[in-house]
This record gives C-alpha cells, sequence and structure tokens, in this order.
C-alpha cells in the first residue's frame, strides 16, 4: 500500500527530531549522570525485541503470495538467522538468505 | 592540524572503513523500497538525512505502508533507536567536554558505526585528550555519513526500474535477520529475540501495528528478567 502523504509529514519531522533527542539527551544535556540499572538492562534489549517481531509476519505470511505461506521466502528466512548466529556476519547472512531465496524461486 | 590530531582522525576513518559493506548496501535498499512505497526522491532523502538510522527508517514505513496511527507508528520507531541513549551515556565522559556546538553536531552522527568504532578506541587508549578524541569520532563519520546519504539517493532513483521478479518485497526481512542474528550473544538476547517473534505473530490480529508494540514489551521484559534470573543464578551455577 503507497504512503499517505500527509501520514509522512507527520511522522518523518517527528522521528527525525526524536531520533535526535535520543543522540543529543546524555551528550548535550545530561552529561556524566549514570543510568538507573534497570534502565539500562532494559535497553540493552530495544534492537533485539522489536526487530525480529516487525518482521515475522512477513515472513511467515508475505504479502508478496497474498499472505499464504511461502517455502521459498520461510527457508531463506531461517538460512539467514542460522548463518548470523553462527558466522556472526550480516553480510554473508544476507548474502546467504538471498542465494536461497533466488535458488528455491528459481527451482 | 596537529600531527597527532590529523592521525587520530585517520584511524576514526579506517576504524568505520569496513561498515561500508553493510551500510551501503542498507541504504540503497531502504531507497528503493521507500520508491516503491511511493516516495519521492525528495521525500527519501529528506527521511534518510534528517532520521539517518536505518533500522528506524525501515520500521516507519513499513508501518506506514500499513497506514497504522501516526503514534503508534512513532512509538514504535523511537523504541528501536533507544538503544542509542547507551551510547549517548556511554560517549558523554569522553566527548562531553566539547563546546556545545560541537556536541549538538556529534549528537546527529551518532549512529551504531561510530559508537562502535569509538567505544573500542576510547577504551583502548584512555590517554587521548578531548581533541584527539573529538577528530577520532569526525574520523569515524567519514565513510559513512556521505555514503548513507548518496546510496539513500541510488536507491531512490533505481528504485521503480526493479522488477517484482527479484522478490525484493523479502530483501528487508531477510537484511533485518541478518543484522539481528550478531546480536544473540547471551541466552537473554536470544529469549528476548523468541518472545519478540512468538508474541508479534500472536497479536498481529490487534489493528494499527498495536501487536508490534506489545510484542516489544514483552520481549523486553522477558530479556530484562531472565538477565536477573541468570545474574542471580550465576554465582551458584559457578
Amino acid at each position: 500500500m503507497p504512503v499517505d502523504p500527509l501520514l509522512y509529514w507527520i511522522v518523518v519531522p517527528a522521528l527525525g527530531v526524536g531520533t535526535y533527542v535520543i543522540r543529543f539527551s546524555f551528550l548535550g544535556i545530561l552529561g556524566n549522570r549514570p543510568l538507573p540499572s534497570a534502565l539500562r538492562r532494559a535497553l540493552r534489549y530495544t534492537a533485539v525485541a522489536i526487530l525480529p517481531g516487525l518482521v515475522a509476519p512477513a515472513v511467515l505470511w508475505p504479502p508478496a503470495t497474498g499472505g499464504e505461506v511461502d517455502p521459498p521466502r520461510l527457508a531463506a528466512a531461517l538460512v539467514t538467522m542460522l548463518v548470523g548466529i553462527v558466522t556472526r556476519s550480516v553480510i554473508g547472512a544476507i548474502l546467504a538468505g538471498g542465494a536461497t531465496l533466488y535458488t528455491l524461486l528459481w527451482l | 592540524m596537529t600531527v597527532s590530531i590529523r592521525s587520530a582522525f585517520l584511524r576514526g576513518c579506517l576504524a568505520s572503513a569496513p561498515f561500508v559493506i553493510v551500510v551501503g548496501p542498507f541504504a540503497l535498499l531502504f531507497g528503493v523500497v521507500a520508491t516503491e512505497a511511493g516516495l519521492d526522491v525528495l521525500q527519501v532523502m529528506l527521511f534518510s538525512v534528517s532520521v539517518f538510522a536505518g533500522a528506524s527508517q525501515f520500521a516507519a514505513l513499513q508501518l506506514m505502508q500499513e497506514n497504522a496511527p501516526a503514534l503508534v507508528i512513532l512509538a514504535t520507531s523511537l523504541a528501536v533507536n533507544l538503544r542509542m541513549v547507551m551510547y549517548s551515556v556511554a560517549m558523554a565522559p569522553h566527548l562531553g567536554g566539547a563546546s556545545l556546538g560541537t556536541r549538538a553536531l556529534m549528537a546527529y552522527f551518532l549512529v551504531d558505526q561510530s559508537f562502535a568504532a569509538c567505544q573500542v578506541e576510547f577504551d583502548r587508549k584512555p590517554a587521548l585528550t578531548l581533541p584527539e578524541k573529538v577528530a577520532f569520532f569526525f574520523g569515524s563519520v567519514v565513510p559513512i555519513a556521505p555514503l548513507w546519504f548518496a546510496a539513500s539517493l541510488a536507491g531512490a532513483l533505481i528504485g521503480r526500474s526493479i522488477p517484482p521478479e527479484f522478490a525484493l518485497d523479502f530483501a528487508v526481512p531477510i537484511t533485518f535477520l541478518a543484522i539481528c542474528a550478531p546480536m544473540l550473544r547471551s541466552i537473554p538476547h536470544v529469549i528476548s529475540a523468541a518472545v519478540s517473534i512468538v508474541a508479534a505473530l500472536l497479536f498481529s490480529w490487534l489493528p494499527y501495528g498495536t501487536g508490534l508494540l506489545v510484542a516489544a514489551c514483552l520481549a523486553m521484559a522477558a530479556g530484562a528478567l531472565s538477565e536477573v534470573m541468570m545474574e542471580r543464578r550465576g554465582p551458584h551455577a559457578g
């Protein structure tokens, strides 16, 4: 679905400002104040808590196949994850996942 | 410019140079996907320049396409960027002595790659002076920022010419999984990611993309709690 222009003009400037405030926070104003350890602990998990969930529905029910489970896409996702965990290489994981997807789609 | 400052700047450039292999394709992909989502070149560039944080840009783009409410989109994408609070905290003791203008500029360029490069360098060389640290920081930005903008532009320009047979719809999930996988370096991280996936699927029926927010909160709590539990058990387990 194409992005609604009004939505774009609300979200992007606000996201830009909000992201800048996050980066500026301690470096800019708050200085050397220590962060409560509970907060520090929660922050460690922000990326890992959101990114897999963001893509999970698209992996299982891809919009490109009308929401039907698609074996090549599912296999590609699993291979990407596995290679990424084993090799710790982002590029290696992308290449392995892409190769799996194209090979299985082509077969 | 003194020799030590010039050498710190160059070391910064070298330290973040390897990240080029990830940053270039990631920005290119963003330009392509954003163009396919109906954004024009100016909108894509404004997006990449004002936000300058790839993962949150993809998250916002996907949720905008699903027509989620602006507040939900902002909450989710800003949550993706909350990790940068840690970067800001970690850099404050090293770079906090710089002038306000310099700090304001450095804050804009405080991204995953410059943080990673500086963290290693400042840990290894605690004797560096403030000007050297600032020079190193800006050096580490040089390979990253111009490439991010240029590759976004390139992606936006070629975007519409890529045919659907290339299955680019799936490039984003693959890239995200690839970025996440190396982050799974401890059991709590694995638990957090697993909860995120299961909960996002279970709650995907919730309206307006709120299912992902619920999943993210559960996953963050699961990660933090399992970390606490492992720490408590730690001494006994040896």
